[in-house]
Parts: structure tokens; C-alpha cells; sequence
């Protein structure tokens, strides 16, 4: 009763910051509200006792990534972008995308309606995830992890290049 | 040793138990916590005053005992002003995100291995991650303010917290090699199996922590955010009344948890000094003979207080103190089982002091640092020699475990190695002094 509850308020939360960081003009308001959505997905882990990801969640997307957005944001003109019209001219690209993630979402749900359960996490999910997740990613898939860092490395390296060229 | 809120248990109704203890211990921790802050803005004017050769606050309350009371009113009374052009709701929000990510993390905390409101299995990535959370007090204030000041203290601010937490990051990383564990309580719990400390074994990482602390905080020699002498008052310039109060608490209660992070993981938590020889275990008389000198005291100064009847009120308020301090003393040696149940609390208090200390004494030592030197600082040094910290003490970690190496020895190595590292870095030549286009380095 109490997971219930606490999952319902938690998604709720987060599906109407995430509408209302589409809907603000303010992209400081936009970003506050992305915090909370990031923040509320975070809850919901810690509610799947998926501790380790909570807590990654916060660090990197709350505690670094979104600190940066606000550090460019703040560099940007405000007065300008908020007195603009936003650029909302591709209704029909937008519309015919809306359209077919609602479709993908409504099947996934009608094939899925046998098995209605709410996200809940199984009884031996304490276990130290910490220890699980490294020899998950260290493991079982090495190959992959390296890629993805090297892929990662690069693009840091491009986006130093490109600032070095003055 | 069983946590002395479980006395209670029993008498709570069985749906509520679960809510009601941790509330509990949580308004202990903060009705403490806010006494404890409080008392280090005093501590901070008193000690700085002492060092600068003058008095400090004397006036209010004896040797000026009451006057963080006195400021908290003032501070509740004063005009709360919004200036124009602010954009209100952030305005509000800043200074109260603060303060909630700097308090909500010493939920984590293992105050004593009797005192902890909850251990989660990943503690201390909760607690990096929700301190992190306290620069968005600073940006969105600097921000909100709609002002010039502000916003180029929150601009600064930004950049210096994600730079050193880099640094601080790795830090925490070869705790962590050491103890196997993200758990709060694990990680102190391995300091005592290992019988050391962590901060004797890997001392470069303990030093990067307390830099990299120092640079969270924005405390000097790190204060660029709110760098008197160049921008008022940093990103607090607007503040005025209670939100100003609320940045404050949430400043110095933020010290109180890096200094806590650096207690649990480098100095052994709870533990009392050298735990492991027996022949020091007289020291858990400590706690008396503290209140006995702090009655001691309070007598002496009341001896030499003027005998003018104005006087009369603060004499009597420095003698009830020496009166609670003796009996706080008398009772701890007449009763042993209270002695044992504070000695944690009492020695991560201490230790959690000392470090609060030498944050105050680098503010009253060091001056600021300029800008880029913060930033080569954080960059070329810091996080190049917490990187080879933290590769040369997994290189130690496995001549221990796989050659059976003796634990603190072959540690050391890497320290040592560590150490050279960073003597190569100094001798590189230093940088050219920054011209006007270089300082966006």
C-alpha cells in the first residue's frame, strides 16, 4: 500500500515537471523542472532497491550534468530567447512522431496487460548492487564498456581539438 | 553496541515504529547539528579575533556566549527584501536548496557506532552525490538575483565545484579500495579490523580530500565565489534577513559534513585515537576531564570578572555553566555504562572539531587565491596527483593481497610513488603568468 502510493506520487511528479519543462519559457524554470523529473526517476529507483543507480543518477545527471546546462545557460542572453517566439514551425514532423511514440506506447501496453504488475523489487534484490553492477559491466560485458569509453574519449578529445583551434 | 533509541521500541504501535525511531534520531541530528553551526559562527569570530590579537564578541552573555542567539533574532527580524527584477520563486528556492542538501546527507552519517539514522549500502555515493546538490543554492541565487555581483559569483562558484569535485571523487576512491565497501559504517568498520586509520596508510588522498573540502565550501583560501574585495558579497549579495540566515546555516552545516566524510573515511569515525593498544584505554576518561577543565574554567574567568553589580548576571550565567560542566563531568565518571554509550559521539565530535578548526585558522592564514591559479591548481596538480593516488594504491592493495606484502608497507610504496608523481609535476616550469586572452584557459 505505502509502494503504491509512494510509486504513483513519485511518477506523477514526474511526468508533470516533464510536461512543464517543455511548456516554460524560462530555460532556468525548464531546467529546474528537469531536476525534479531526474530527481523523482532517482526515488524510484531507490524504491526498486536499485541503490546504486539512484545514487549515480544524482551524482552525474543531477550533480554534474545539469550544472553545466545552467552554467551555459547563464552565459546565454536570456532577455533575447525569452522575448523570441520559440521556433515551433515542424507541427507536422512533431505531430506524425507524437503520434507513432503513442501508438508504440498503447501496443506495449495492450500486449503487456497479462502481466499488469507494478515495478516492484524482488525480495532478494538487497544484495550489495554495487559489487553486481562491476562485475556486470567489468565481466560479462568488457567488450562493450571499453567501447563506449574509448567512444567517449574521443569525442572528448575532438571537442578539445576544436577548442584549441582558436 | 544497540542503538539507544531501541529502548523505545516497545512502546510505539508496531505500524508506526518503523517512521517514528528514525524521526526521532533525525530530530536529534538536526536540533544538534543547527546548535552545532550556530556555535561555529561564534567559534569562527572568537578564534579569528584571538588570532588577530582583539577580543571578538564579548558584550553579549559572558565572553559573548549568547551572541549567536542574539544574531539568529536579529536576523529573523530584519527586513526580507526581493529586489526588482528577481525572479521571486527561484529567489525563494535558492537558499532553502542549500540548506536542505547540506543537512539532508548527515542522514548518513555514522555519528557512533550506537548513533547512526540509517546505513544504505551505497552511503557515501549518497552523501557526494546530495552534498553536490548544494551548488545549486549558489548558481540559482547568483542567478535569480538579476545582478551583476551575484551572477559572477555563481558563475564562479559553478566552475570551481565541478573542478575540484574531480579531484575530491578520486579521493574518496582509494577509501574505498581500502575498505571494499560504500557503506558508511563498513568503511569505519574496516579502519577497525585493519587496526590504522586510513589517513596513515594513504595520506595524499586524505590531504587531496582536504583541499578539495576546502574548495567545496568555498571557504578561504577558495572564497572566490564570494570574494569580499571583488564582488560585496558573492552570490549572496541580494540576501538580507532570514534567506541570508538560511545560506549561512546551509555554509556551515556544509562544513560540518565534508569534515564528517573525512572523519568516517580517513580518521577512523567513532574510533578513539589508536585503538588497537590497550595500554591507551585510560583515554576514555577524556570526555570527563573535558568538563572538568571547562568548569575549571568557567571559574577562573568569573574570578576575574569585575565585581561591579552590573556585572552580576554574567557572572552568575558563567558560573551555572562551570556548575553544568561539573556535573556533567561528575556524572560520566560516576557512571560507567553512560561513559561507554557517548565515548563514539564524544571522539567524532572531536575529531569533527578539529577539523572545523583548521578551516578557521586557513581563513585567518592564507590569502585568496587569484582566479586561473584556483584553476591550474584544481587541474595540473590536484587531479594528476589524485589520479596516480589512485592507481598506485590499487598497485599496493595487490602486493598485499597477492604477495602477502605486510597492509601498511606496501601502501606506503604507493604513497611514495605517489608522492614523486607529484614532486615531477611541481618541477615542471611553472606556466607563463596569464595575459588578458589567456585567461579563458
Amino acid at each position: 500500500m505505502f509502494y503504491l502510493v509512494n510509486f504513483y506520487v513519485l511518477a506523477a511528479l514526474a511526468v508533470i515537471s516533464a510536461i512543464f519543462v517543455i511548456t516554460r519559457r524560462n530555460p532556468v524554470h525548464s531546467v529546474i523542472f528537469l531536476i525534479i523529473t531526474l530527481l523523482s526517476l532517482a526515488l524510484l529507483y531507490v524504491q526498486l532497491q536499485a541503490e546504486f543507480l539512484a545514487a549515480v543518477q544524482i551524482i552525474l545527471y543531477i550533480g554534474g550534468i545539469m550544472v553545466l546546462f545552467l552554467f551555459v545557460i547563464m552565459l546565454v542572453n536570456l532577455d533575447i530567447v525569452t522575448r523570441q517566439a520559440p521556433f515551433n514551425r515542424q507541427w507536422h514532423v512533431a505531430g506524425l512522431a507524437a503520434l507513432v511514440l503513442l501508438a508504440e506506447l498503447l501496443a506495449v501496453i495492450y500486449w503487456g496487460r497479462a502481466t499488469p504488475t507494478l515495478p516492484q523489487a524482488p525480495p532478494t534484490a538487497l544484495q550489495p548492487n554495487t559489487e553486481l553492477i562491476g562485475i556486470t559491466l567489468f565481466q560479462n560485458y568488457l567488450l562493450p564498456f571499453e567501447i563506449a569509453s574509448v567512444l567517449l574519449l574521443v569525442a572528448m578529445i575532438g571537442a578539445v581539438l576544436m577548442a584549441k583551434r582558436r | 553496541m544497540t542503538n539507544p533509541f531501541d529502548i523505545l521500541a516497545p512502546y510505539l504501535p508496531d505500524v508506526l515504529e518503523p517512521f517514528l525511531l528514525p524521526l526521532l534520531q533525525i530530530g536529534v541530528v538536526f536540533l544538534g547539528l543547527s546548535l552545532i553551526v550556530a556555535y561555529i559562527v561564534y567559534a569562527e569570530r572568537k578564534i579569528l579575533a584571538h588570532m588577530q590579537v582583539r577580543l571578538g564578541p564579548m558584550r553579549v552573555g559572558p565572553h559573548g556566549l549568547l551572541q549567536p542567539i542574539a544574531d539568529g533574532l536579529k536576523l529573523l527580524l530584519k527586513e526580507d527584501i526581493i529586489p526588482r527584477g528577481a525572479d521571486s520563486f527561484i529567489f525563494w528556492l535558492a537558499p532553502v536548496l542549500s540548506v536542505m542538501a547540506a543537512f539532508t546527507g548527515f542522514a548518513l552519517i555514522p555519528f557512533a557506532d550506537n548513533f547512526i539514522v540509517t546505513d544504505v549500502n551505497v552511503g557515501l555515493l549518497f552523501v557526494v552525490g546530495i552534498s553536490s546538490l548544494g551548488i545549486y543554492g549558489i548558481i540559482l541565487g547568483g542567478w535569480s538575483s538579476n545582478s551583476h555581483y551575484p551572477l559572477l559569483g555563481a558563475l564562479r562558484s559553478a566552475a570551481q565545484l565541478v573542478s575540484y569535485e574531480v579531484a575530491l571523487g578520486f579521493a574518496l576512491v582509494s577509501a574505498l579500495l581500502l575498505s571494499g565497501t560504500l557503506s558508511m559504517r563498513g568503511i569505519v568498520e574496516a579502519q577497525i579490523a585493519h587496526g590504522v586509520w586510513f589517513v596513515f596508510v594513504q595520506p595524499v588522498a586524505f590531504f587531496i580530500l582536504f583541499v578539495a573540502a576546502i574548495a567545496e565550501t568555498n571557504r578561504n583560501p577558495f572564497d572566490l565565489p564570494e570574494a569580499e574585495s571583488e564582488l560585496v558579497a558573492g552570490f549572496h549579495t541580494e540576501y538580507s534577513g532570514f534567506r541570508f540566515s538560511l545560506y549561512f546555516l546551509g555554509e556551515y552545516a556544509a562544513m560540518v559534513l565534508v569534515s564528517s566524510i573525512a572523519v568516517t573515511l580517513f580518521l577512523g569515525g567513532w574510533t578513539r585515537p589508536f585503538q588497537s593498544w590497550a595500554w591507551l584505554d585510560s583515554l576514555k576518561y577524556m570526555p570527563v576531564a573535558l568538563f572538568a577543565f571547562a568548569a575549571y574554567w568557567c571559574v577562573v574567568h568569573e574570578r576575574r570578572m569585575p565585581r561591579a553589580p552590573e556585572w552580576r548576571w554574567q557572572r552568575l550565567m558563567l558560573l551555572g555553566l562551570g556548575g553544568g560542566a561539573a556535573v556533567l563531568a561528575v556524572g560520566f565518571a560516576a557512571l560507567p555504562p553512560v561513559l561507554n554509550a557517548i565515548q563514539g559521539v564524544f571522539w567524532f565530535l572531536i575529531k569533527v572539531c578539529g577539523f572545523l578548526y583548521g578551516f578557521i585558522w586557513f581563513r585567518g592564514t592564507f590569502p585568496r587565491y587569484r582566479f586561473d591559479q584556483l584553476m591550474r591548481l584544481g587541474w595540473h596538480y590536484m587531479i594528476p596527483v589524485a589520479i596516480a593516488n589512485t592507481l598506485f594504491c590499487g598497485v599496493g592493495l595487490v602486493l598485499w593481497r597477492s604477495l602477502g606484502w605486510n597492509f601498511a608497507g606496501s601502501l606506503w610504496i604507493g604513497t611514495l610513488l605517489t608522492l614523486l608523481v607529484a614532486l615531477l609535476l611541481a618541477g615542471q616550469t611553472e606556466s607563463p603568468e596569464p595575459t588578458l586572452a589567456g585567461q579563458g584557459d
